[in-house]
């Protein structure tokens, strides 16, 4: 930010920031298997995740705050996961919602990946599969006391940490013959043909 | 008469085997005459609803003679009956004529089985891979191919938190 | 082997196609639930051209019922059509026992059809009520919802878990049932479901909007419902009479009075139709056999080496003990016989059928599955071409795609 306020000032706004945004979490629902039928079952009206300010689901992630990764996420998901994550404006959240979006869950196979936390920064967990939705809401409410806690009005609490902060990557613990480079170029999974089809 | 019966004597009793096994009756056909058996099935004995198309990869099959096979459900919608097609093929190159002219059902079942054996369609209108990454190498199903993978799901960037 | 496309894709750009552009749809978008991607050709708002790009969401579900044995995968196969998993474990179930032959005790049959018949409503409700919200409807969606809890109560009440219950097991149940299961029923079925049921159908029978944008969308002909594989309520609303529990009756089927419903428009509609009074006509058997749940054991004898004995059976005999140390064992568990089968059950969204191929060990050396979101998307580009980009929503909502389906 270019212009400095004093300390007190700036703390004084980053508590003010802080209150608004922990009680209006926007979520973007990235819902991908079961957990997603869970997540709706928060937001209707048994369970009425509104009480704590979170129903807006906003399929667009330009406008939410946190994404709820809710279901397994595969090979060629993970760069649609990870274009989403990157199209969130600041300050953003992530819960990883499940088992399988934890850490793979029951599926550990050729094509699902072993947690997300290996490829985007991840804020809470939630066990379960699937959670129950008063998880999910007790996800939602940790989550609101870590924004109350470390929040900032300029989102400079994430400038320090420039480090990989997801478990060790699992490709190299196996043995080099084993590991192989798939063909092709996954930033590009998002197309159908490369462009210059 | 049977189904087997007239598949019989359209076709002569040595070239298909029939079995049966619980309520599966079923015929083992040669690639050779496997269309005509299809078409046969279709237009005269009135299998008209093709129910499934199931890829097996027989390596540690017991006394399997044959890598791949692929079983072909099929139905008769009115009177509910069901019978059961079976082609084996072997490896270098198997392939086997499609059956999307006659059952338009047959197209997403058959890319599955080439994405998921390898097993080639001959005359699919649209034969590339459904469910793994176009760039992908391997056959996932086939049984040389292991469980967790050979690492290709841990080939991604991770994002770091002060980049995002 | 090369992996070359054999499709062009988008057209070729002919002078007259020059005005068509392409539109990405998914994979997350709201309105395709789960993780689908069609990539659109559109000429104005028209649909000239729809290629489904799927397997956003493949798990590899084939692999691991290579790898979990007979009773262990029916965690997995509970997963795959997410909103009726019960349905999903009878199908499993039902084929492992056709395969080994199992005959059921008469108890674990009524049961198993009651809970497949409610998880039946619950799939349609979901269907129902998320094909409303898509079309602008959210109080259907509301109204289906809570029903929808109603039964994860029943279900919770019974196995322990209300989403899912991996209830089933070779031969038998994880546990029975008690009078308080039975008494939920009863009040659900004559209660709580009417009610909603027909305050769903006040919402949208009539509703000119949900009607103007069903009618006439997606249209299959009783032909194409046939040669492209259709099943259960999208056959048929296009006629086609195919139900598997009446045509191949399985489980306690036979003894009840109920009717196939079908119709003959073959448009969204017509789906909405079939799924409200298939509803209906779940009820009515879940009536039929809540009343009637004959006693005995819900798992088949012991001597079968088949089942899980329960606790008393293995502390206490040394039968039990045997059977549960031969079952849970590695290299010994269940031996079927080096065959292959087939066996089919009536999903809530169609013939949900499973290929089992046996090498006589524990578990399956194939287990195929016969998906019918997978078979219903494939006919997805034939119902929407000529229609405009806001019946997507209305043609996708009424084929009910389930991705964890679709994809496995």
């Amino acid at each position: 930010m270019a212009v400095k306020f004093p300390d007190f000032i700036v703390s004084k706004l980053d508590w003010l920031a802080n209150q608004a945004r922990a009680y209006s979490l926007w979520p973007m629902p990235f819902a991908t298997a079961c957990c997603g039928i869970e997540l709706m079952a928060t937001a209707s009206s048994r369970y009425d995740i509104a009480r704590f300010g979170s129903e807006a689901m906003r399929f667009s992630p330009r406008q939410c705050d946190v994404m709820i990764v809710a279901g397994r996420v595969v090979m060629k998901m993970v760069p649609v996961m990870q274009r989403i994550w990157q199209q969130m404006p600041e300050p953003k959240w992530c819960i990883s919602m499940g088992a399988c979006a934890s850490s793979g869950g029951v599926f550990d196979t050729y094509a699902v990946v072993q947690g997300i936390d290996r490829f985007i920064p991840v804020d809470v967990y939630v066990p379960g599969c699937p959670p129950r939705p008063e998880q999910l809401i007790r996800a939602v409410l940790d989550l609101q006391e870590k924004v109350r806690a470390t929040g900032t009005i300029n989102a400079r609490e994430f400038e320090g940490r420039k480090e990989f902060e997801g478990p060790a990557p699992l490709a190299r613990q196996l043995a080099p013959d084993q590991t192989m480079i798939v063909p092709g170029d996954f930033t590009t999974a998002t197309r159908l043909r490369p462009e210059n089809n | 008469m049977s189904v087997e019966d007239k598949l019989k004597e359209r076709f002569g009793s040595e070239t298909l085997e029939f079995s049966q096994f619980r309520h599966n009756r079923r015929a083992i056909v040669p690639v050779e005459k496997f269309l005509d058996v299809m078409s046969f099935l279709k237009t005269e004995l009135g299998f008209n609803y093709l129910a499934d198309i199931a890829g097996i990869d027989y390596l540690n099959y017991p006394n399997a003679k044959h890598r791949y096979g692929v079983v072909y459900a099929l139905a008769n919608v009115s009177t509910a009956e069901r019978f059961f097609v079976k082609v084996l093929l072997d490896d270098p190159e198997p392939l086997l004529p499609s059956v999307y002219e006659l059952w338009k059902g047959a197209d997403w079942m058959e890319r599955e089985v080439y994405d998921m054996f390898g097993v080639v369609f001959d005359g699919h209108p649209d034969l590339r891979r459904i469910l793994m990454p176009e760039g992908f190498a391997s056959f996932p199903l086939r049984k040389d191919y292991p469980l967790r993978g050979r690492g290709e799901r841990h080939n991604f960037a991770p994002i770091i938190r002060a980049e995002a | 082997m090369p992996l070359e496309a054999t499709s062009t894709f988008p057209l070729e750009e002919t002078a007259d196609k020059e005005f068509l552009y392409t539109l990405n749809f998914g994979p997350q978008h709201p309105a395709t639930h789960t993780t689908l991607r069609l990539v659109l050709t559109l000429e104005g708002e028209t649909i000239v051209k729809a290629v489904p790009d799927i397997g956003y969401l493949h798990s590899g579900f084939e692999k691991l019922g290579e790898d979990l044995d007979y009773n262990q995968y029916v965690t997995i196969v509970d997963r795959m059509n997410y909103i009726s998993p019960i349905l999903n474990e009878i199908a499993w179930h039902h084929a492992v026992e056709t395969l080994m032959g199992i005959e059921l005790t008469p108890r674990c049959k009524y049961i198993r059809t009651i809970i497949g018949e409610l998880a039946r409503i619950s799939d349609h409700l979901l269907c129902v009520g998320a094909a409303a919200l898509d079309l602008g409807g959210i109080t259907a969606f509301l109204y289906a919802f809570n029903m929808r809890e109603k039964v994860y109560n029943i279900f919770e009440r019974m196995a322990g878990q209300r989403f899912h219950p991996s209830f089933t097991r070779v031969g038998g149940l994880m546990f029975d049932v008690d009078d308080e299961w039975v008494n939920m029923i009863r009040d659900f079925i004559r209660n709580d479901f009417p009610k909603a049921h027909a305050d769903i159908s006040k919402l949208l029978n009539k509703n000119r909007i949900f009607l103007d944008r069903t009618k006439g969308v997606g249209v299959l002909t009783q032909e194409e419902a046939i040669n492209r594989s259709a099943s259960g309520p999208v056959a048929r609303a296009s006629g086609v009479p195919r139900d598997i529990r009446k045509d191949e009756p399985y489980l306690a089927y036979k003894d009840f009075d109920f009717q196939v419903v079908c119709a003959k428009a073959g448009d969204c509609c017509a789906r909405y139709f079939v799924r409200m009074e298939e509803m209906r006509e779940s009820v009515k058997i879940i009536s039929q056999a809540v009343e009637n749940i004959p006693t005995g054991p819900v798992n088949v004898a012991l001597d079968d080496k088949l089942t899980i004995p329960d606790k008393t059976a293995t502390y206490r005999s040394i039968e039990g003990l045997i059977q549960h140390f031969e079952l849970f064992m590695w290299n010994r568990r269940w031996h079927p016989p080096v065959e292959e089968c087939y066996a089919a059950t009536e999903g809530a969204n169609g013939e949900l059928g499973f290929y089992i191929v046996s090498d006589g060990e524990g578990r399956a050396y194939r287990a195929r599955t016969r998906p019918p979101s997978f078979i219903h998307f494939s006919m997805f580009p034939h119902l929407i071409e000529g229609h405009t980009i806001s019946d997507v929503p209305a043609v996708l909502g009424s084929l009910n795609i389930i991705a964890a389906e679709l994809d496995r």
